[in-house]
């Protein structure tokens, strides 16, 4: 905490004191901020508990360790679910891992990020500069579903495994407080931020310049790029996404456009559709959705782990079918479909756990 | 009196169960439990009717049976107050929904939902409507557990309560928030159909809140050494923004209320930091803390996200200013025009910079442009409605709006957007829309330039 003095505040309050001490007015209504004590102090611990981010000079950085292969672990365990097992799936989130070299590390900037990259991704450690980005983030915010349950130590570990799936670290390396600076300095695109202060400035001036030209403007008016006939519709109807009254209506793309001029077929027909809610519910769907079960798991088919239908195929008839699904969905698993295990679910209820698990000893349909 | 009440129910009497009988009474709510259950059996199935454009009428025709035959809403009893004690908008207005763009993204706690732009007025979005962002998912969190913590570079590192921030002198003000990967998919070419899906990470609302510059004295922040704030969030992401020592002294809130109730959960709700014309993703939700400090932060969504990928491979980092734009809303992308003739041509226009100052529409690509008459109130670091005059002869048309602010910025077309930040970026696309209408009428999401 630091301490400092402000005198003219202080000064202007004491002679405010004074001066309605000796007038003995109504003080309430003269005192410049008299909300100002409003509140109370943070204690240290308080501080301590909330105070977590991490700097990119490691201001805020806690002293620890983690050797890659701790990280591994930690990885295997709680992250390679959603991230694969080398940092490198693509089917949950962006890749972390993948698209840096080595000419990159040497030189501090991505050549795949370059014009002419055909690399398909950018991923997070093609963009990041900065390595106390990641580990503040992996300390906020991960594991996706139990966010800050990782030791300082896991934190170290899992960071340094990204790091060498990256080649930023060898695989032997033990990352700490210590020497995360030396780190720092092999970051693949650690000279590539810029800063243009015009567009963090709200008084700044913008980048693209554009004249307001009235009348016979230089355009060419030809449409450069229009809506391709896949995408008509890949939103859904949007006659149904529009109001039923007014001079404009909402176009049924479930149709091919009308060939015939303005006016000449009856007007459509007006519906109104209500949109079934994403979420709420206790029903198994919305369960699934609301836990993020289907970033894994397909209906019928393995994203990351088994499909709903192929876990029935495997278990058909197990007398206890329902309790030990329940069981593996609070607990989570691993070996039966595949190297990676699926993560324990802690915030899914026994009921909800239940509900889920009859929809799938039902036919998961 | 009639002895035969069950007919009562639906005409004026003046509070008639103070002056029945007991058995009348009950003949009384005999007779409104069934017209309860016709109500409800009404209501349950909306289904389709037909078009209702005025069209002439025949020759010889004697009317429309609308006004031809009573019907039943006004030769029956309507419901009682407090039916619905939080009120929702009509069964026919049930299109107008915030939707998701399919495959836009691969969770659904880290998603978005789009507010229906095509279908909106004037410059306040309902807040059942406003956009949805939600890096970890959103909660509904206890009130009376929520705290504030302000630390760092203060002389008094405080917690505060929501009852102590709602004690405090507050400020209500209507500002928009965009989010800066609104418009994203269209940096290369036309992906998607509606406004809803182009401008739909648009909202605005009006804010009511502390000033973060009154809290930050409170606290006694060093005026000579702070330079930044972070803001980070309570929830499973703690989202966490650096914001500039200048944009916090100026016109941030510590906002509470929206549109004259508490904030949605979906929205933050009890607490979100408000930073006028600055992205969404600095509008902290569920903010537990401000750090006062004296140098960036980088955090992973200043380093990886909401960062612009310039033409040279570098990135530009920490560009949050929402740069002027604008947008027809009506006619719009996927609308159907039902004839020729007039229309009123509507849209948004918006600056992180200040106030809309002008704003031109164009019908032919721009090549010409009209002034569109701005409806009040204009106000600053807010949506600002404009309406202008059109008479559709059946030809195609592109429709073309163009915003200037107060700051004489000119809205910029995409090729002159592309020509400096290239194609490969994600955020802050600003650039002029275009609406293709077609002779068939319907509308559709085009580039011409």
């Amino acid at each position: 905490m630091m301490t400092m003095t402000y005198p003219r505040r202080t000064l202007a309050r004491l002679c405010a004191a004074t001066l309605f001490a000796l007038a003995a007015g109504p003080a309430a209504w003269a005192q410049a901020t008299p909300w100002h004590d409003i509140g109370r102090d943070a204690t240290p611990a308080e501080v301590k508990a909330w105070d977590i981010d991490v700097r990119p000079d490691f201001k805020g950085l806690p002293k620890g360790s983690g050797s890659v292969s701790m990280g591994e672990e930690v990885w295997i365990g709680k992250c390679a679910a959603c991230h694969g097992d080398f940092g490198e799936s693509n089917e949950v989130f962006t890749p972390i891992v993948g698209g840096t070299t080595q000419a990159d590390i040497e030189r501090g900037r991505v050549k795949n990020l370059e014009l002419g990259s055909t690399f398909p991704q950018k991923t997070t450690m093609m963009k990041v500069a900065t390595v106390s980005t990641l580990w503040d983030y992996i300390n906020r915010a991960m594991p996706w579903n139990a966010p800050k349950t990782l030791s300082t130590d896991e934190v170290y570990g899992v960071l340094a495994y990204i790091l060498s799936l990256a080649d930023v670290v060898p695989p032997d390396y033990v990352l700490s407080d210590q020497n995360i600076a030396e780190v720092q300095k092999r970051m693949p695109n650690r000279n590539g931020m810029v800063f243009h202060e015009p567009l963090w400035k709200v008084s700044g001036k913008g980048d693209v310049k554009n004249v307001a030209c009235m009348k016979d403007c230089p355009v060419d008016s030809k449409v450069r790029s229009s809506l391709p006939d896949f995408a008509r519709d890949a939103h859904g109807n949007i006659q149904e996404q529009n109001r039923v009254i007014g001079p404009i209506r909402g176009a049924d793309t479930t149709q091919p456009p009308p060939s015939a001029p303005v006016g000449s077929a009856p007007p459509p027909k007006v519906t109104v559709v209500a949109a079934a809610p994403a979420g709420g519910g206790a029903d198994a769907k919305a369960l699934l959705g609301s836990n993020a079960c289907t970033a894994c798991h397909g209906i019928n088919s393995k994203i990351v782990g088994p499909g709903f239908n192929e876990v029935l195929a495997k278990h058909q008839g197990k007398a206890d079918l329902v309790p030990y699904l329940v069981g593996k969905i609070q607990s989570g698993g691993s070996g039966i479909y595949g190297a990676v295990p699926m993560p324990p679910q802690p915030q899914i209820s026994e009921a909800d756990a239940r509900t889920i698990a009859e929809w799938i000893a039902g036919g998961a349909k | 009196m009639s002895k035969d009440l069950s007919d009562v129910i639906g005409r004026v009497l003046p509070a008639p169960e103070n002056h029945l009988s007991a058995e009348q009474l009950e003949q009384a709510r005999k007779a409104r439990r069934r017209f309860m259950g016709k109500a409800l059996a009404m209501g349950a199935g909306v289904a389709a009717s037909a078009a209702a454009t005025t069209r002439a009428l025949a020759a010889g025709d004697e009317g429309e049976d609308v006004i031809l035959r009573l019907p039943e809403h006004s030769t029956g009893l309507g419901q009682a107050v407090a039916t619905d004690p939080y009120g929702k908008p009509s069964k026919w207005e049930s299109n107008l929904q915030r939707r998701q763009s399919p495959g836009l993204t691969r969770v659904p706690q880290a998603s978005v939902s789009f507010t229906p732009l095509q279908g909106l007025f004037g410059i306040i979005t309902p807040s059942g409507l406003h956009f949805e962002r939600h890096h970890q998912g959103w909660w509904d969190i206890d009130p009376s557990k929520h705290r504030l913590m302000i630390n760092g570079m203060v002389q008094r590192e405080r917690v505060f309560t929501m009852d102590d921030l709602m004690r405090l002198p507050s400020v209500s003000r209507i500002h928009f928030i965009e989010c800066g990967a609104n418009s994203a998919p269209e940096w290369g070419n036309v992906a998607l159909p509606s406004v809803q899906y182009t401008h739909g990470m648009v909202s605005c609302s009006e804010f009511t809140g502390v000033l973060l510059s009154t809290l930050l004295e409170m606290c006694g922040y060093d005026k000579k050494k702070a330079r930044y704030v972070l803001a980070e969030g309570a929830d499973g992401s703690s989202m966490t923004r650096t914001i500039d020592i200048e944009r916090a002294m100026d016109d941030c809130i510590v906002a509470w209320g929206m549109n004259g109730e508490m904030l949605r959960p979906e929205n933050g709700y009890p607490l979100r930091l408000v930073v006028p014309g600055v992205q969404g993703v600095s509008w902290v939700k569920y903010l537990r803390r401000i750090e006062v400090g004296d140098q960036k932060w980088a955090t992973k969504d200043e380093a990886v996200h909401y960062i612009d990928h310039m033409p040279d491979g570098t990135h530009r980092q920490y560009t949050g200013i929402q740069e002027c734009k604008s947008v027809i809303t009506t006619p719009s992308g996927g609308q159907m025009l039902l004839d020729k003739g007039y229309y009123n041509v509507t849209g948004l226009a918006w600056s992180g910079r200040g106030t809309i100052k002008r704003v031109d529409v164009s019908v032919d690509g721009g090549r010409n442009w009209r002034t569109a008459r701005l409806e009040g109130p204009v106000l600053p670091k807010a949506l600002t409605r404009f309406n202008i005059d059109w008479v559709w002869d059946g030809k195609p048309a592109v429709l073309q709006s163009r915003a200037i602010d107060s700051t004489g910025y000119v809205q910029p077309k995409i090729n002159q957007l592309r020509a400096v930040r290239g194609t490969r970026s994600i955020y802050h696309q600003n650039a002029i829309q275009s609406w293709l209408v077609s002779e068939n009428g319907e509308v559709s999401n085009v580039q011409v330039y």
